[in-house]
């Protein structure tokens, strides 16, 4: 079992550490799985967290970083002081436990609804706006000679590339379609500055306490870019999560997020921010798409995916909102 | 002519049977792959009801907007093929209050509590 190899591990790497408690799944599909456990220590339990992709399942999907970059970069992030766990351990092949590794566990939520909604929050929400910006501001600063390879894509490759995802789902869809349009029209061209790009920051991908963003998860989207993509996506309508006027996640602003950014010393395009939450409104709108074909496709039939899949029309909406306004 | 009751009576007996009698009775991941389960039930009972009509107001309006006759599948190809090939695009007369009207009409079928959608219906555009 899966204790066994852990607590062998961290006998090898954690000095003083005796053993494993309390391992649980927490979620991930077949090729990716997180895992919670303490590691028993004299001085008391160390929450940690095992991200890993189990042997067998090495293939990363074509978008996908890769566990390895991962680590590195969470672990650039924690040491630049953009909140995030502390990496412990990049599995080797003697754990016997795949490719992945192992973090500091950080307390906090990371369910966009409760954020959105609980009263322990009340006091956080007016600030996170703001302080997504000065996080994303030190994510797009972290020095390029130091992070691990890792694919880089312009607006117009990123449309090509959406278009063909469209095209293959051969599900005619008008307003998919004006939007395609609409953003090779608007296509802004490569960007002055490419800096690292995390592509998934977002409400429902950070640990949030009392005291605003502990940690900023899931970097498996990480690539090189235009950072005005983070600044459009953390803004697209599904993740307000019901709070729609508050373009940053349902927590606040747009003026916010760039006062934030740009106090943090870094300047803000809100036409290619504007572009990005197109794009990403279209993204969310095609991986639906991806979610019905799955479905169709793969033995398991899941409800889950079949009901995402009827989403599309979320982002139908959302890029008319966007596109052609009524009323205006 | 098939009997009665009809599949929307049908469809709605079973989704309500499980909302009323099953879920009390469930908790953890089965009682949330159940509240899925369920949700498809009612959406499937949504799109019975409406759908007839909002298909039969799209094809009109596509027909008008597009000279020609077809399936609500045939004419939506058509559009999207005239969209792709800049032939049709937001100066096109119709297309606008079209999307919008086809898109409410999903919303109303796929996710009648999403935000964007109630919002848009307050509207009464």
């Amino acid at each position: 079992m899966i204790e066994a190899e852990l607590s062998r591990s961290v006998a090898r790497w954690c000095p003083g550490a005796t053993g494993v408690a309390g391992v649980a799944r927490l979620s991930g599909g077949a090729s990716q799985e997180t895992w919670r456990f303490d590691i028993v220590h004299p001085d008391g339990p160390i929450g940690a967290i095992l991200r890993r992709s189990p042997k067998g399942y090495g293939a990363a999907p074509t978008r996908a970083a890769g566990l390895g970059a991962e680590a590195q970069l969470m672990q650039l992030a924690y040491e630049a002081g953009v909140p995030s766990p502390r990496v412990m351990h990049v599995l080797v092949p003697d754990d016997n436990l795949g490719t992945g590794f192992i973090m500091q566990r950080v307390e906090g939520e990371t369910i966009a609804r409760k954020i959105l909604r609980d009263d322990e929050f009340a006091a956080t929400r007016p600030l996170l706006a703001r302080q997504i910006g000065e996080v994303l501001a030190k994510l797009h600063g972290l020095p390029r000679d130091k992070l691990p390879e890792l694919r880089s894509r312009s607006a117009t490759e990123e449309i090509a590339e959406f278009e063909r995802d469209y095209r293959s789902l051969d599900w005619p869809k008008p307003v998919f379609e004006l939007a395609l349009r609409w953003l090779r029209d608007h296509d802004p061209g490569p960007s002055a500055e490419t800096t690292l790009v995390h592509g998934d920051f977002r409400n429902g991908n950070l640990i949030i306490g009392a005291d605003g963003v502990r940690a900023v998860l899931d970097w498996e989207l990480a690539h090189l870019g235009d950072p005005m993509e983070d600044l459009g996506w953390v803004c697209v309508n599904s993740w307000r999560f019901g709070e729609i006027d508050k373009p940053v996640g349902g927590f606040g602003s747009r003026e916010e997020l760039f006062a934030g950014y740009e106090a943090a010393g870094r300047k803000v395009d809100p036409s290619r921010v504007k572009f990005w939450e197109v794009m990403g409104t279209l993204r969310w709108g095609i991986m639906c798409g991806g979610m019905m074909q799955r479905f169709r496709e793969s033995p398991d039939h899941s409800m889950e995916r079949a009901m995402i899949g009827r989403r599309a029309s979320e982002t139908e909406i959302d890029l008319l909102r966007l596109l052609v306004p009524r009323g205006s | 002519m098939q009997d009665e009751p009809t599949p929307i009576e049908l469809t709605k007996s079973v989704a309500d049977f499980l909302r009323n009698d099953i879920a009390p009775l469930i908790s953890g991941h089965q009682a949330f792959k159940l509240r899925v389960a369920i949700n498809i039930l009612d959406l499937v009972t949504r799109q019975l009801t409406l759908e007839e009509g909002s298909d039969a107001a799209e094809v009109g309006r596509l027909r008008a907007l597009l000279g020609m006759d077809g399936s609500v599948t045939d004419l939506n190809r058509a559009l999207v093929e005239r969209i792709a090939k800049g032939e049709v695009d937001l100066a096109t007369p119709g297309l606008a209050e079209h999307l919008w009207a086809t898109t409410m009409d999903k919303l109303a079928v796929d996710q009648p509590n999403y935000a964007s959608y109630k919002r848009e219906l307050g509207r009464g555009g």
